[in-house]
């Protein structure tokens, strides 16, 4: 069925299409939510929010619940959140995830508007975090928490983040110290090869000023040699303890030569020394490097369960229901579970009925009922009234979280893989030994006073600069190059680890179908007036089959509802106008002859004459056939869910493919690495956190979502899902990058050659290395990054 | 000829002044969220009344 929509109206404050319109001071509003934040604004004078963009406002899915935040209060939990805390001001970071636009910002910055305890409150919209100051005695800061949620911003709490938030905050990160050295860096290199330009223009004067220039010259190279090159130098010497060749040891080789080799001639008054190619090349080194380091800042690559399960959960004490957290959980605690919380440990339901869903834990898309006595797992989503349960096992100990002890989590996953950086530095390396070897042969033999000139020269000369920045610049502008089309990359290497992928592994459930826009179906005959109604009956109903059903009809103008009734595990009925409806199951409507069992099937009959039945069936996201089509190599698909989708699967993925159903999350770990184990790289694609481990555990793993705000696995890069069926141009991309690096690496041997050849001749004067060096690093440079580029906007078009 | 040391030395202790107050201003955070701060400089200040009260009448409240 075609869900039609009256695209007239939009909303007045998130801009959706509006259904029931509802009209408030000449503005329409689609549902009484963004007309409640409307109201809140206009009352406390806001309505400059609407300014700034047109309907910035987000719709607010469920309604806010007063006391959903009061587990901030818990002094154990404030004492956690608070990066500041005193009598009269305390200080929090929320991330918000809603975040998205100036208007954003604007009523964010003007909180303290709607309420006078609120101080002051500082967006950093990069990062999608709100930093508010408060003042205790006024707000709690459960108020403030719930005060952002009224007006559509609720802020997502997990004791995971914050931990971070405040390490962050505290040490000089790491990206700063680069900047710090890049600053550094180029300061030197600049005012050195200013007192380098008598040199350069070969001017005769005063040889006086000429040492104090060499002096001064010297004085600046210090910082750059104690300070800004120290990653190199220290990076070299590890992999030099492990009797292994990366990259940096050259590099750091070249650089001691030319540093001491300078020292030396300004001392000895031999000649100026090669500080402006020293500190030159330091400097383009950093740029490389900072050019690689682009990160997003609002995605968060490295999060486990723990972002994921609640901070909080009401805990039976006595007589009294109390917030606590949920590592203080223990076996035999009673907690109380509401509708759309998760549940924080696996445990058995004491009272209460409704329905869990484990989509985003097991993979398996329908929810499961549950009912007093039933085994529910931790991470299952509650749909329905409040449950109690018990506690069975702490929550390191459940079936799901019992995955991060596998020990892929354990250990680094950078040091699995060589780079073909390293790769190509060793061979370079050697070449470059035996070239002065032989130099040094051949000068010992013919005038031995120039031995040690010549033997530096080669190892300065040899310094592969331009060979350094060519994957900095290739993968660092493929990075930006994926971040433009959608795919959100960790860092610049997973890109070489890409382009190396032969086999790819897709998860079912939110990879391949839409995580929450299953497809509904309708056979059978009904009048626009009665799919009106029946929509309005199901939206009453919080089953996961009648919000579905409500959410799909657009149908409106019901008719007024009476005895509305809703009979656990059977249907919903109730009369509307003359007639009676009931929608539910088949023994409910008294339908006998069951159509098809493999999707999940509503019946509806009206005046006990049953007039059709809906099928929701989760849908499958478009294009994807093509692209696994061109896909040449294994593929395979791993679901945690039943069989039910196997020929529609079994169609999408042709007869090759390997389809795997009811596949818990280590087993689809131990399929990763048996397939890794034939020799294969393998690229993993999920959503959930059943697919964390096969994630951590592939070769790539890449989380595949439909929202970047929401929670995604811990993984190598964030995919939007519509962007899924370019999968294989993104790797093909990548499979260029390494071609293109390759081209580079010839390029710069070319240099490194010419160079050489100077040296080895015992030519190298400081005016021409001040002119190759920075030479050979800019056509590397232009030479990647304009045929990335190119390349990118090939692959990608359309 | 001696006038060139002082003046080098000059140039050069004006750059390092500039390259220590970006320092500070690095550390000081001023770099760690570009995009914020360009927009906020363009909110207006709150106005004390309801639209179609033009200028003329008072300044900000709080």
């Amino acid at each position: 069925m075609q869900p039609e929509v009256d695209i007239d109206v939009q909303c007045y404050h998130c801009g959706q299409p509006c259904e029931d319109t509802t009209w408030q001071d000449d503005k329409p509003f689609c549902c009484v939510g963004c007309k409640t934040v409307y109201e809140i604004l206009s009352a406390n004078d806001l309505c400059d929010y609407y300014t700034y963009q047109q309907n910035p406002g987000i719709q607010l899915t469920k309604s806010i619940d007063e006391s959903a935040y009061d587990y901030l209060n818990e002094p154990a939990i404030r004492q956690k959140l608070l990066t500041f805390n005193s009598e009269t001001f305390g200080r929090v970071s929320f991330y918000v995830p809603t975040i998205h636009c100036v208007s954003c910002i604007w009523l964010l910055e003007n909180l303290k508007r709607l309420d006078s305890g609120i101080l002051k409150s500082e967006v950093n919209f990069a990062r999608k975090h709100a930093v508010i100051d408060f003042n205790p005695e006024k707000i709690s800061l459960a108020r403030v928490a719930s005060l952002m949620a009224s007006v559509g911003y609720a802020p997502a709490i997990t004791l995971d983040n914050d931990e971070k938030e405040k390490n962050t905050s505290s040490v000089f990160s790491a990206d700063k110290q680069l900047i710090a050295r890049l600053a550094i860096a180029g300061f030197c290199f600049g005012n050195v090869m200013l007192f380098s330009f008598p040199e350069y223009l070969g001017l005769e004067g005063d040889d006086s000023i000429k040492k104090i220039f060499s002096w001064l010259n010297v004085l600046l190279s210090i910082p750059v040699l104690v300070y800004a090159d120290t990653d190199y130098l220290v990076s070299a010497w590890k992999s030099f303890k492990q009797r292994q060749i990366n990259i940096d040891v050259p590099i750091a080789v070249g650089l001691i030569a030319l540093f001491g080799r300078s020292l030396w001639e300004i001392v000895s008054g031999y000649g100026p020394g090669y500080f402006d190619s020293f500190t030159g090349l330091v400097f383009f080194l950093l740029v490389g490097r900072w050019f690689q380091s682009k990160t997003y800042q609002s995605l968060a690559f490295d999060r486990d369960f723990k972002s994921y399960f609640p901070l909080a959960v009401q805990r039976h004490e006595g007589t009294d229901w109390k917030p606590v957290v949920i590592y203080e959980l223990r076996k035999g605690d009673e907690i109380k579970i509401r509708n759309m919380e998760i549940v924080p440990a696996d445990s058995t339901v004491l009272a209460g009925e409704g329905f869990m869903d484990y989509s985003f834990v097991t993979g398996e898309s329908k929810p499961v009922k549950i009912s007093t006595g039933s085994y529910v797992y931790a991470g299952g989503r509650l749909i329905g009234l409040p449950v109690t349960l018990r506690v069975e096992k702490e929550i390191s100990q459940s079936h799901l979280t019992s995955l991060w002890n596998n020990a892929i989590f354990k250990k680094p996953q950078e040091s699995r893989y060589r780079k073909i950086i390293d790769k190509a530095a060793q061979r370079f390396t050697w070449i470059v030994l035996g070239i002065a070897i032989l130099t040094a042969g051949y000068w010992y033999l013919a005038d031995a006073s120039q031995l040690w000139l010549i033997v530096t020269a080669v190892l300065m000369v040899a310094c592969p600069c331009a060979l350094a920045l060519t994957t900095p610049f290739t993968y660092g502008n493929m990075l930006r190059q994926f971040g433009r089309h959608g795919l959100y990359l960790k860092n610049a290497d997973i890109i070489e680890r890409m382009a190396a992928v032969d086999a790819l592994v897709f998860d079912k459930t939110g990879t391949i179908t839409h995580g929450r826009k299953p497809v509904v179906s309708f056979t059978g005959s009904l009048s626009p007036v009665e799919l009106a109604n029946i929509r309005r009956l199901c939206s009453f109903s919080t089953h996961p089959l009648s919000t579905i059903i409500s959410q799909a009809l657009s149908q409106r103008g019901a008719g007024h509802v009476r005895d509305y009734k809703e009979i656990p595990a059977r249907g919903i009925e109730a009369r509307i106008g003359d007639d009676s409806y009931r929608v539910g199951s088949a023994g409910f409507t008294g339908v006998e002859h069951v159509a098809d069992d493999s999707a999940a099937v509503v019946y509806v009959a009206i005046n006990s004459a049953v007039r059709g039945y809906f099928q929701v069936k989760t849908s499958v996201r478009e294009n994807l056939q093509p692209m696994i089509a061109r896909w040449n190599g294994p593929v395979a698909m791993l679901s945690g869910d039943n069989e039910s989708d196997r020929d529609r699967m079994r169609s999408l993925f042709g007869n090759d493919a390997q389809l795997l159903f009811n596949q818990n999350p280590h087993d689809k770990l131990n399929f990763i690495s048996e397939l890794q184990q034939s020799g294969k790289k393998v690229m993993m694609l999920g959503d959930g956190l059943n697919d964390s481990g096969a994630l951590k555990q592939a070769d790539v793993g890449i989380a595949v979502t439909d929202d970047t705000g929401v929670f995604t696995p811990s993984c190598d890069g964030i995919l939007q899902g519509e962007k899924l069926p370019r999968l294989d141009q993104f790797i093909n991309l990548s499979k260029s990058a390494t071609t293109i690096v390759k081209s580079a690496f010839v390029l710069s041997f070319l240099y490194n050659a010419v160079a050489i050849s100077f040296a080895v001749t015992g030519h190298l004067t400081p005016l021409i290395a001040a002119i190759l060096m920075p030479l050979s690093s800019i056509s590397v440079v232009l030479f990647t990054t304009l045929s990335v580029n190119f390349v990118a906007s090939q692959y990608l078009k359309k | 000829m001696k006038i060139i040391i002082l003046l080098i030395v000059i140039s050069v202790t004006i750059a390092v002044v500039f390259l220590a107050i970006f320092y500070w201003s690095m550390k000081s955070g001023q770099y760690d969220d570009t995009y914020t701060p360009s927009v906020r400089m363009l909110f207006d200040e709150p106005k004390p009344s309801v639209e179609g009260e033009q200028k003329g009448n008072v300044k900000k409240t709080a």
